[in-house]
């Protein structure tokens, strides 16, 4: 592992309350006070810790046709993530220990950057039996969630969390219940009602989101809520957090800068109106009022950080008719522009560095992870918070092209990358 | 419309039924509209579809919603209509699988059916109108259907000789 020294840049460490004019060194992989090796120079740029995503789908194993542990930890450090938590929904799902083993060995062998499994909280991901969380935990599984559906069952997620208790490994919940979802495309409002597809009403987050809050009170164990998207559910996080319960929520930066309204396009020169499928996600984005809720809540503290939710899709998955296209948005390397469209640089740097980190707990297993603390993992991303550049998803390194931000300018640059001392992406 | 009443500005027509699921009453909410026609809408709040009659969507054309009037009571909705039109009620909208949208037809039919009672509430002439085909004693009652008021048999018969003319601009278009 070579060491490096990174000169002249403005270090913001939210972790540690510092913003100043300084220089960073790495020995050895981790942050030193002072280093030989290379020189990087950061005069004019931001130098914070490496970026942490809590909910990332990297498709492998199963699904490596929309993308890879390899293409998406490349991904990853292009978007200046150099730790990203893998969901489970995979074919198979990581439901046992020799799954989560794969995802370990696989991201050692393949991934520039870390990869931290989450498992699945039931057996097959079928929301039936649980899975075994005790061995999932020793195997590496940071957190649990069946992502991608709800632990629709009320009481197999009583019994869940309780019994993740005693591991100190929260639970994820994708918060959406199912019957009032079903069918479902995109939101329910004007937009739905103007292209004549069906949607899916806040209450059907909103409902789940205060189940989960009356379950977490109940069991005394953290719930996390994957993905908040309505005013309706921030007022309830906030309402819970009020209270003392253990709940944290985490927002999308497609939820915190985008509305229904990126579902449409058009019109044409016939003045026909058209949908763009890369915009279909779950939970879908909301009305202009949701997405000023979910900003005032991620900046007053009620949602705890952001996550990507990246979800790479195949061309097929979305040049399709738009009830038959697949939910997500290839996320990773638009998050910080996106997101600096609805939030100051230092409040992103903070919900993407050392929050999400305290939001799972990840510091309990690799200390000063998220931070620029002297010992702590050598992940450091380098920024021009404003510099401008066009979104072009055939010059991603994902897989999933699936962005509705084509062609669209946005505002600040991941420079380079540096996971574990090592550099992995130089723009 | 246009050949019995002429022009439709300032026209009340009302639709009346299962608005969230019909094509027809979408094709009329932006036609009816944009010839000028007053339009409202009535129905059981579960097939209605989103948003419309409310102010949250943006109002020029062509991004947003028309602006049409939403009543659910067919009583006060008929008040001075110049048209009434009546849509077909599908069957599966009571069942758990179409969506548990409503408890019977037999209720559907007490709080939605055009009766000769309800019609007298319209201006006097008002047509009655209904694309086919009918589930009498449902939405409409037969008298109603085949009432001097109605125009049903023309419209079903226009609608086809619309379809054969659209059909046949494409095709034409087609092979410039």
């Amino acid at each position: 592992m070579s060491d490096l020294t990174i000169r002249g840049g403005r270090v913001l460490d939210p972790a540690n309350g510092s913003d100043a004019i300084g220089d960073i060194a790495i020995a050895d992989g981790r942050i030193a006070a002072s280093a030989g090796g290379e020189t990087i120079d950061a005069t004019g740029l931001v130098v914070c810790p490496g970026f942490v995503d809590i909910h990332t789908h990297l498709r492998e194993p199963g699904f490596e046709h929309k993308e890879t542990i390899e293409t998406g930890t490349q991904a990853a450090a292009r978007g200046g993530f150099t730790t990203v938590c893998a969901m489970p929904n995979t074919e198979p799902p990581i439901d046992s220990a020799g799954a989560v083993e794969f995802v370990i060995k696989r991201a050692a062998d393949t991934g520039v950057v870390r990869v931290l499994p989450i498992a699945c909280v039931t057996k097959g991901r079928a929301g039936k039996q649980l899975a075994e969380l005790a061995e999932l935990a020793n195997a590496g599984a940071v957190a649990f969630s069946d992502d991608g559906s709800p632990v629709a069952d009320a009481n197999l997620m009583r019994r869940a969390l309780e019994y993740a208790s005693m591991l100190a490994t929260p639970i994820i919940d994708h918060c959406e219940d199912p019957a009032l979802a079903a069918g479902g495309v995109l939101h329910e409002g004007w937009v739905s009602t103007r292209l004549g597809l069906r949607g899916v009403p806040a209450a059907a987050e909103e409902t789940m989101i205060a189940r989960n809050i009356a379950l977490a009170e109940q069991t005394g164990s953290q719930v996390h809520l994957a993905h908040v998207s309505t005013a309706g559910s921030v007022a309830l996080v906030r309402q819970a957090k009020a209270r003392g319960i253990a709940v944290t929520a985490e927002v999308t930066p497609h939820h915190l800068a985008l509305t229904h309204e990126a579902v449409l396009t058009g019109p044409g020169e016939s003045g026909a109106l058209f949908y763009d499928t890369n915009a279909k996600v779950n939970p879908p984005l909301r009305t202009p009022e949701d997405v000023a809720a979910c900003v005032a809540g991620l900046i007053d503290g009620t949602i705890d950080c952001i996550a990507t939710d990246h979800a790479p899709h195949a061309t097929q998955d979305k040049f399709c008719e738009f009830d038959h296209a697949a939910f997500g948005i290839s996320g990773l390397e638009t998050a910080l522009a996106l997101s600096l469209t609805a939030l100051d640089l230092e409040t992103v740097i903070e919900r993407l560095t050392i929050a999400p980190v305290r939001t799972l707990g990840l510091d309990r297993k690799l200390e000063g992870l998220g931070s620029l603390s002297r010992g702590a993992p050598g992940d450091v991303v380098l920024l021009d918070p404003n510099a401008e550049w066009t979104v072009e998803p055939e010059l991603f390194a994902s897989k999933g092209k699936n962005t509705p931000l084509t062609e669209r300018t946005l505002r600040g640059l991941v420079v380079a990358t540096i996971a574990s001392g090592k550099v992995v992406w130089r723009a | 419309m246009r050949s019995h009443l002429g022009e439709l500005r300032g026209r009340k027509v009302v639709i009346v039924g299962d608005i969230a699921h019909s094509r027809v009453a979408r094709s009329n909410i932006w036609a009816l509209t944009t010839a000028g026609a007053d339009v409202t809408i009535c129905a059981p709040p579960t097939l209605l579809p989103s948003g419309l009659g409310r102010n949250d969507a943006p109002s020029e054309e062509p991004l947003g919603l028309p602006h049409v009037t939403v009543q659910t009571d067919l009583d006060v909705a008929v008040q001075g209509a110049d048209v009434v039109m009546a849509l077909r009620l599908q069957k599966e909208r009571m069942s758990a699988e179409g969506g548990s949208l409503l408890p019977s037809t037999r209720e559907y039919a007490t709080l939605y059916q055009l009766t000769e009672k309800r019609m007298a509430r319209a201006n006097t002439g008002a047509l009655v109108m209904h694309p086919g085909p009918i589930n009498e004693g449902v939405e409409i009652s037969p008298a109603v259907a085949s009432s001097l008021q109605s125009v049903i048999e023309e419209q079903v018969t226009n609608g086809v000789a619309v379809r054969m003319a659209v059909l046949y601009l494409l095709c034409h278009r087609r092979s410039e």
